[in-house]
């Protein structure tokens, strides 16, 4: 019999393999908390795009060519000529960018909802050693396509380790491979970037996964659901992350692909976002361009490094802006972990991390003035104040009272009337009053929705007050 | 594990003992690893001295050649910029060159062998970029003080007509100048000091 055979074939695997202890452990016995909203997609979306991007960049190897001389016109190659090869390249490059998309409001609900704390914190420095190997992973792989960008870029990064004290100058010697950025640094940033750095991401993210699945998520509310279990010790809010997760992500799945293909076929290059229009020039070692501005990911950190007037100390502080997410977890002395119960100090704080970190990478794009730098300076200050003042605001703090069990919120589709209420305030409806416009049957009349100021003005007065209600 | 009847001291002496003949295998195994990424003996021989034909450089004109694949300047001072230069001291952070990379033959407050050929590295102290070459005076974007120099389009560094860098800005020593000598009046040679002496 047919099915007998399939049965002995899986029991002879399962005798040598556990493959449904591993299937129950992370995925079908595996309990969730049940009230994840979005911010909870961006993990397995960030997930989608590390295969995306293993996937893409096989591809891309076998027509790119890792040489000064043949680099730039291999892409060229690549983009005009290998069959489907401009999709694979634009897959590629969409998805460096649309990683950091991810994983920046990744790590932001991380800091909203306390997925940071006790007892999280390893998940976190895995999560932060992840964010670093993926810096190092974009970076070297910017200089791949040997372009301006990507040869003056590497040029001032790699300039960046010169400023250690005493080791400096024989360090970045050693990282280029030569006296300047050039065939040799090419070559080996190709070997770091197709091998050494996606099996270290690799590696990290199991440790995060294995970390996160000893412990159990975190959720909204910031409290655990394993305080609260059924006879079975089974958690009472938790639910299986198979089917109900899966299905859920998969949701996120379908958006994010819309976004996604949306950026890929009608604006690869996002006005120079994504692709900057000065890579398109090949690597010339004896100009710089006049602009040089990394891509968008990397402009919060190097905003920070320009608005220190010392090199060394530049250095320091780009470094510990980054150094210092590490020691986050102990950094934050409330035992509150949500938000949603957090005092107005700390959502005070959130704020001005946001605004500055907004406006940092605004500031890195731009060209050098004197006003940017004094901003850069003030936004500076906002993004370490967050951190390095949080010992002491983060004890000043007036908790409201956690609830027992997970609470319900409102979901998309109960704004929904809400929102089509604000937006009938928003606007209104009008005759039209030309006749060149009428193009009315008989007798009838046309209306026009037309934005209405007074109540536009309404509906943002009202807004701002929720929002400087909701941070006390 | 069983520990009957084991000299546990001798067996802590084995696991030391092998942990550190280990430690010592590995250390001795990583210089090759890590020395084979230092520059290779070629790209150490690619750094052959430039000649330079200056007969047809015309007054306030720069030229940019390769010298060990960075980019090196020459350019041609004229009376009026070397008049500027020695009105600039007070402005700048190192005007006698005592931090800075040079040649002692060009260690003046000119920087330079003959006062109006200038002869520098392209390349920003501060972070590698090559700075744009800016002569004019007072440009707008620049602002009223500027005299000509260098500007960096990076970070926003300043350097005066003769590689010296401004006071309050991020890169913190003067431009390097390379080796280089005259063998002619008008043919320089970079990348040695003297006939036949390599830097």
């Amino acid at each position: 019999m047919k099915t007998n055979r399939i049965t002995e074939c899986s029991n002879w695997v399962l005798a040598r393999f556990p493959l449904s202890k591993l299937w129950n452990e992370h995925m079908a016995h595996y309990y969730a908390p049940k009230n994840f909203n979005f911010w909870y997609f961006f993990g397995s979306l960030a997930l989608l795009v590390l295969v995306n991007q293993f996937v893409t960049g096989i591809l891309l190897t076998m027509n790119y060519k890792p040489d000064a001389k043949l680099a730039f016109d291999s892409v060229e190659y690549i983009m005009r000529d290998v069959n489907w090869g401009w999709l694979v390249r634009y897959m590629h490059s969409t998805g460096a960018s649309a990683f950091f998309i991810v994983v920046y409001l990744h790590m932001f609900r991380g800091l909203i909802y306390g997925s940071y704390k006790q007892p999280r914190e390893l998940i976190w420095i895995f999560g932060m050693l992840l964010f670093l190997a993926l810096m190092a992973e974009a970076f070297m792989g910017y200089l791949l396509p040997w372009g301006q960008m990507s040869y003056w870029g590497a040029q001032v990064i790699i300039s960046l380790f010169s400023a250690i004290p005493f080791v400096g100058d024989d360090l970045s010697l050693w990282i280029r491979g030569d006296y300047v950025v050039s065939d040799a640094t090419l070559n080996r940033f190709f070997a770091f970037h197709v091998i050494a750095v996606p099996l270290v991401l690799v590696m990290l993210v199991f440790l995060h996964i294995v970390a996160l699945h000893e412990v159990g998520s975190n959720n909204p509310d910031g409290i655990e659901i394993k305080k609260t279990k059924d006879a079975n010790g089974i958690p009472l809010d938790g639910i299986p992350f198979h089917p109900y997760y899966t299905v859920k992500d998969l949701v996120g799945v379908g958006v994010f692909l819309i976004f996604f293909a949306t950026i890929i076929f009608y604006l690869p290059e996002v006005g120079g976002f994504f692709l900057e229009s000065d890579n398109f020039i090949p690597a010339d070692p004896l100009r710089t361009p006049e602009h040089i501005a990394p891509l968008w990911y990397f402009t919060p950190f190097y905003a920070i490094l320009r608005a220190i007037p010392d090199k060394f100390a530049g250095v320091i502080a780009m470094f510990g802006s980054i150094a210092v997410l590490f020691i986050l977890p102990w950094l934050d002395r409330s035992p509150i972990k949500s938000v949603r119960y957090r005092g107005g100090i700390f959502k005070k704080a959130l704020f001005v991390l946001v605004v500055s970190f907004v406006a940092l990478g605004y500031l890195g794009t731009q060209p050098v003035t004197p006003t940017g730098t004094i901003f850069s300076r003030i936004f500076t200050l906002g993004y370490f104040g967050f951190f390095l003042l949080m010992p002491i605001y983060s004890r000043w703090e007036k908790a409201k009272p956690l609830p027992t069990r997970l609470t319900e919120q409102p979901t998309i589709e109960d704004h929904i009337p809400a929102l089509k209420e604000v937006f009938d305030e928003m606007t209104v409806l009008k005759p039209v009053t030309n006749p060149d416009d009428m193009k009315s049957f008989y007798g009838s009349t046309v209306l026009r929705r037309r934005p209405n100021p007074k109540g536009i003005l309404r509906v943002v007065s009202r807004v701002a007050k929720k929002i400087k209600a909701s941070l006390d | 594990m069983n520990t009957e009847g084991v000299d546990e001291s001798k067996r802590q002496f084995l696991t030391s003992a092998l942990t550190v003949v280990g430690a010592v295998g590995t250390g001795y195994l990583a210089v090759p690893f890590l020395a084979q990424m230092q520059p290779s003996v070629k790209a150490m021989a690619a750094g052959a001295p430039v000649e330079v034909d200056l007969s047809k450089m015309e007054p306030g004109q720069l030229i940019r050649v390769a010298w060990r694949g960075k980019p090196v300047w020459i350019l041609n001072r004229t009376k009026a910029v070397l008049e500027t230069l020695k009105t600039l001291e007070d402005q700048l952070s190192d005007p006698h060159s005592r931090d800075s990379i040079q040649p002692t033959t060009s260690k003046n407050s000119l920087r330079a062998i003959k006062p109006e050929i200038f002869v520098a590295v392209g390349l920003c102290t501060h972070f590698g970029c090559s700075p744009t070459f800016r002569p004019e005076i007072a440009p707008n974007d620049l602002g009223a003080e500027w005299k000509g120099g260098f500007f960096c389009p990076c970070h926003g560094s300043r350097f005066d007509l003769a590689g010296r860098v401004y006071r309050g800005v991020p890169a913190p020593t003067n431009l390097e100048i390379p080796p280089h000598h005259y063998v002619k009046d008008t043919l320089l040679v970079i990348g040695e000091t003297t006939e036949g002496k390599a830097a």
